[in-house]
């Protein structure tokens, strides 16, 4: 279905009207292909609104309205801060156990729910799917931003707590910008996979709660990465929500590793998930009408 | 000036039913399945199949070698039975699902409305979902907002244009998904049966509107049951049979030859008929319309009595019969709907599988009639089924008054006039 601007075709009569049209060809897709990023991009005002959208009606009739946002990491960071710090005084790089966790959550949270979001966007909006064209990748995307508002006020959460502990953001702050782009790039590229299994197999719905908590795990939030000894560490960062929660860290707090090995591993794996989440959506994406 | 708007050329859809699609939804299953499948395709390469394909499930071929010219201006009416691939075929020109062979060529924007409002959120007000049904067809917001106006007065849901769209009445939602698809001045306009919905005097708007845009040398194709519609609106009909290209000429010439099908269908044994849509717990298998109880006579008389009855093969809650009369051309006449309650209506302890439905007089003019059919229940639409029977109707009387066929009129009404004289 690729759009070719039609030119005039040798002897045929073709009016010169014609040429004002675009023409857009219907055909069998090949079974692999670009994605198709030039028609997302045409169609970029349908992504805000569905973003816009997706903030819009996420907390409708909810008493807590938008408080959940925060809600969520607070309250596990109370729990890990009681479990990890107090109980098991697990290390955290010397800096406040509190503080140490939640600038964990704050990416975490946003990783877990741009997960469960984006896994269940198509076959949610199946009925629109059905009926309607428009550029499907545009509803994962869209999930996937949208939670980037949770994010913030989580954020600023943060900013508060470190201000009460007494922590001052370092100057490697101006990197955070690049680890929120790491944990967007991971989450979408995940969070491609598991919403095209899910059109097929709607067991990704009920395998999400776990791979989030095995995920959990293998991430460095409980606890601090420099428990493990270096060529060690280098692997972790096949992780790259572990690249995203030890960036976070170190640009915020002054903790952890420098971007270093790790940090390139961890960007590497989460591109090569997008992109290979990216072709795997073309390839599938036409049968979405006729399997959801 | 026209110019070619569609060129379709042997365009077929092949859908998987059956075994395959029932084990979709296990990852298990098609684990097991991949697992399977190579040991499989080695098998029936052995047996000699040449692209060993493991092409083992059923298929049905939605579309075959369809193909034909729509020029830019043109309005045409799509018919066909359930199932003939009217949908399938708006959704390839849609882009929404592929064709597996052949290809659809479309000059221009397409917009297409195949259901009612369903880039609507029921949370979000009347502007909002606006500019979001507008992004989904492919409007900027610049645009949206220049026609917000026009779009709101032709729905006429100004008083609520800013209350959430989950409060609307069924007849507000189709106003207004109509008009946003109606204002995004596409080149092409697919329009599937959903003006059926709205209320006359909006369906006429709408066709207002469709007329609109094929005189400002745009394109329409309208998918629709009622003939009378497509013969008001169309001058060019196809008629989809089975996947195929039936009849492509004259929106009279479509729609004789489909109520042609449709009385050769009637012949067919009910139970074998596929054409049919509905969730399928509860069939209905035989249709009998009689003069009388005894079930002897079969010809009907204006103004005679006449039962109507309806056998299924099975129960669920909440059950019900309806049916609805078309004309010989194929205008709807009435309809008769047994959840409807009347105080002479009964309830039959012995037999669970007919409806009954008696008229102590008919009122249909002589003529040619038939009869569509759906069962509900369980919440649900359980069958439906076009042209279940055609019956005929002779000449008769109605309270005393013969009663005579008539090209124009289907019903006549038993009535007395007083009149004047000479005094």
């Amino acid at each position: 279905m690729d759009n070719i601007t039609q030119r005039p075709v040798g002897a045929s009569a073709v009016p010169a009207a014609i040429n004002n049209l675009q023409k857009t060809r219907r055909q069998a897709s090949k079974r692999w292909a670009w994605p198709k990023l030039r028609e997302l991009w045409e169609y970029r005002e349908l992504l805000y609104f569905f973003a816009w959208r997706d903030i819009k009606v996420r907390y409708r009739q909810t008493v807590m309205g938008a408080l959940w946002a925060i809600i969520q990491p607070i309250f596990t960071m109370v729990i890990f801060s009681l479990f990890f710090g107090r109980l098991a005084k697990i290390p955290s790089d010397g800096l406040p156990y509190p503080v140490f966790s939640f600038a964990a959550l704050v990416p975490w949270t946003f990783f877990t729910n741009a997960l469960a979001q984006a896994s269940n966007s198509l076959v949610t909006s199946a009925n629109m799917i059905k009926k309607t064209y428009f550029p499907r990748l545009a509803l994962p995307i869209a999930t996937v931003l949208a939670g980037v508002i949770d994010f913030i006020l989580a954020f600023v959460v943060l900013l508060g707590i470190m201000l009460y502990y007494g922590l001052v953001p370092t100057i490697n702050a101006i990197w955070l910008p690049f680890f929120l782009l790491l944990a967007l790039v991971t989450s979408l590229g995940v969070g491609l996979w598991l919403s095209v299994m899910n059109v097929q197999f709607r067991d990704v719905h009920y395998t999400i709660p776990f791979l989030t908590q095995a995920w959990l795990f293998v991430t460095p939030i409980a606890y601090p990465s420099s428990m493990l000894p270096e060529p060690w560490r280098t692997v972790y960062g096949l992780n790259p929500m572990a690249g995203v929660v030890e960036g976070f860290r170190w640009a915020l707090l002054g903790s952890g590793t420098a971007p270093g090995p790790m940090i390139i591993v961890s960007s590497a794996v989460a591109l090569i998930i997008l992109i290979s989440g990216a072709f795997y959506f073309r390839r599938m994406e036409q049968s979405f009408a006729d399997v959801l | 000036m026209s110019h070619i708007a569609i060129e379709v050329a042997g365009l077929s859809k092949k859908y998987h039913i059956g075994s395959l699609q029932k084990n979709h939804y296990r990852l298990t299953d098609q684990l097991v399945d991949m697992i399977a499948a190579p040991f499989r395709r080695a098998g029936n390469l052995l047996r000699g199949h040449a692209s060993g394909a493991a092409d083992l499930d059923e298929t049905i071929w939605a579309l075959k070698d369809v193909s034909f010219q729509v020029n830019s201006g043109e309005v045409v009416g799509i018919i066909g039975r359930n199932g003939a691939g009217k949908s399938t075929l708006l959704k390839i020109m849609s882009g929404i699902s592929d064709p597996t062979w052949g290809y659809a060529d479309i000059y221009g924007r397409v917009g297409s409305l195949l259901e009612v409002g369903t880039g609507f959120h029921p949370e979000l007000t009347g502007r909002e979902n606006i500019f979001l049904n507008g992004a989904i067809l492919g409007m900027k917001k610049a645009e949206t907002e220049r026609k917000l106006d026009e779009i709101v007065a032709f729905a006429e849901i100004d008083k609520f244009l800013d209350t959430p769209v989950k409060h609307y009445s069924s007849g507000m939602y189709v106003r207004l998904a109509f008009s946003v698809a109606a204002h995004l001045e596409p080149e092409i306009l697919l329009v599937d049966e959903v003006l059926a919905v709205g209320d006359l005097a909006f369906q006429r708007k709408c066709l207002g509107k469709m007329d609109d845009v094929a005189q400002g040398g745009r394109t329409v194709l309208f998918v629709s049951h009622n003939m009378g519609l497509l013969q008001a609106l169309c001058k060019r009909g196809i008629f989809l049979q089975h996947g195929t290209v039936f009849t492509d000429g004259t929106i009279t010439e479509a729609v004789d030859a489909y109520l042609q099908t449709l009385e050769q269908a009637r012949s067919q044994d009910l139970s074998k008929r596929t054409d049919r849509k509905g969730q399928g717990q509860v069939r209905l298998v035989r249709v009998d319309v009689t003069n009388s109880s005894d079930g002897e006579l079969s010809i009907l008389k204006t103004g005679n009595p006449a039962r109507f009855v309806f056998w299924v093969n099975g129960f669920v809650p909440g059950i019900a019969c309806n049916f609805f009369i078309y004309d010989s051309i194929g205008q709807p006449v009435t309809s008769f709907m047994s959840r409807v309650r009347g105080p002479g209506d009964a309830y039959n302890p012995n037999d669970g599988s007919k409806f009954i439905c008696e008229l102590d007089e008919l009122l249909l003019l002589p003529g040619r009639y038939r009869i569509d059919v759906a069962i509900v229940g369980d919440n649900s639409l359980q069958d439906f089924i076009e042209a279940a029977t055609v019956f005929e109707v002779g000449d008769g009387h109605v309270a005393g008054r013969p009663v005579r066929p008539d090209g124009k009129f289907s019903v006549s009404m038993s009535h007395r006039w007083t009149l004047p004289t000479k005094n």
